[in-house]
Order: structure tokens, then C-alpha cells, then sequence
């Protein structure tokens, strides 16, 4: 089995799946933090389905946008807990 | 909100966005990338010096105001858009000359243009993020 079709028949329906999870997560979330924290690693998942389909294919321009991704993703994530923070004082 | 690990995070980010965001801005007439998202990146850059730290130290980094860097970024496009016009060409047709840098690739008026909408990015978001974050 190569490489790119180890990609398409198991890393990349595995991380599909890992992010329908983190979609539940999303969805059903108790509190704020935990939907917040899903968010995070829903990016996360973005990242590694970015990489997996640039190794598959060979399009070298995805891996800029995931490393574009990665370093303004968790922005967003200490906007939220700033926000989480001063809401909650 | 202060905390140690943000705020050194943040100072060694700060340049790292920074430098890749000229790299988006540098290379966006060939490949993905170019002026806009180069400048949302040096934003981001900011922003999250601007939570680590506060936005008033945010300001004094600048230097400038980010109405500055907007009203700079629209003159530098229109001058690449009028440079055209000076050689009896249509308005905005692109200009190259032959000098070329490595990983640059040749340089002309379409950079230009991309590096005044670089600065009328930066200018817009950081507006919004600094009145956001200081109200």
C-alpha cells in the first residue's frame, strides 16, 4: 500500500471521524470551556486534514495554509478564554 | 488578565508572524498568498500582543497610528496604479522591470499595489481589533 492511498483509506476517514466527535463536543457541551476547547481541536483536526491531503495529492500550497492555521488558530481560542475569564469575574 | 506564559509566547510570535507574513505578501503574484492575507497575518501579529500585553504598549510598538498605515497603504496603491499612466498606458496596467530577486521573481507595479493593500489591511483590522479591545 503507498502512501497516498494509506491517506485516502485510513488517515483521512479517521480524522473525518475525529472531527464529527469533536463536533458532538461542539454541539453538546455543558459548559462554555468545553465548547471552546472542542473549537481548538477542531482547528487542530483542519491542521492534520491539510497535511494528510497535501501528502496525498501533492499540493505543496496546502501545508501554507495549515501553517497559517496553526498560528492564528489559537488566537482565536485565547480570545475566547480572555473573554471566559472576564465574564466570569 | 497577565500571564507569563502568553506574554513570552507572544514576544517570540510577534517577529515569526511578522516575517511570514512578508513572506505571504512577497510571493503572492506567483503562488497562494499575496497582499491581503499578508496583512490579516501581521494583524493577528499584533492582536495577540495586543491581548499579552495591552494595547496601549501595542500603540507605542506601532509607532503609528493604524489610520496612518491606511491612509499610506491607499496612496502607495494608487501610485502603483498611476505609475502606468505615466508611460502613456491604460490606468493600473502592470509594469516589470527586469531586475529579479531570488524567490521573489521579477519586480513591478502589481507588488506595489500588493503591498499597499498589505498596509490598508493591516491599518483596517488593527482599527477595529484596538477599539474592540478597548472599550
Amino acid at each position: 500500500m503507498n502512501l497516498p492511498s494509506l491517506m485516502f483509506s485510513l488517515i483521512l476517514p479517521a480524522l473525518v471521524l475525529a472531527v464529527a466527535l469533536a463536533f458532538v463536543r461542539l454541539a453538546r457541551g455543558p459548559s462554555l470551556p468545553d465548547r471552546v476547547i472542542a473549537l481548538d481541536v477542531l482547528a487542530s483536526f483542519a491542521i492534520a486534514i491539510l497535511a494528510a491531503y497535501s501528502v496525498a495529492t501533492g499540493q505543496v500550497a496546502f501545508l501554507d495554509v495549515g501553517l497559517v492555521l496553526g498560528l492564528v488558530s489559537f488566537l482565536g481560542t485565547i480570545a475566547f478564554a480572555r473573554y471566559i475569564e472576564r465574564s466570569t469575574r | 488578565m497577565h500571564s507569563l506564559i502568553l506574554s513570552t509566547a507572544a514576544r517570540y510570535l510577534l517577529p515569526l508572524l511578522l516575517v511570514f507574513s512578508i513572506f505571504l505578501l512577497v510571493r503572492g503574484h506567483n503562488e497562494p498568498g499575496g497582499g491581503f492575507v499578508g496583512g490579516l497575518t501581521a494583524a493577528a501579529a499584533f492582536a495577540l500582543f495586543a491581548i499579552a500585553y495591552s494595547v496601549d504598549q501595542t500603540r507605542h510598538l506601532i509607532g503609528v497610528h493604524p489610520r496612518t498605515l491606511l491612509g499610506t497603504g491607499l496612496l502607495v496603491a494608487l501610485a502603483a496604479g498611476c505609475l502606468s499612466l505615466l508611460c502613456g498606458l491604460p490606468f493600473m496596467t502592470g509594469l516589470w522591470s527586469n531586475l529579479a530577486l531570488p524567490s521573489v521573481g521579477k519586480l513591478g507595479t502589481p507588488l506595489l499595489f500588493d503591498v499597499g493593500v498589505y498596509l490598508v489591511v493591516v491599518g483596517t483590522v488593527l482599527m477595529i481589533v484596538f477599539e474592540l479591545a478597548e472599550e
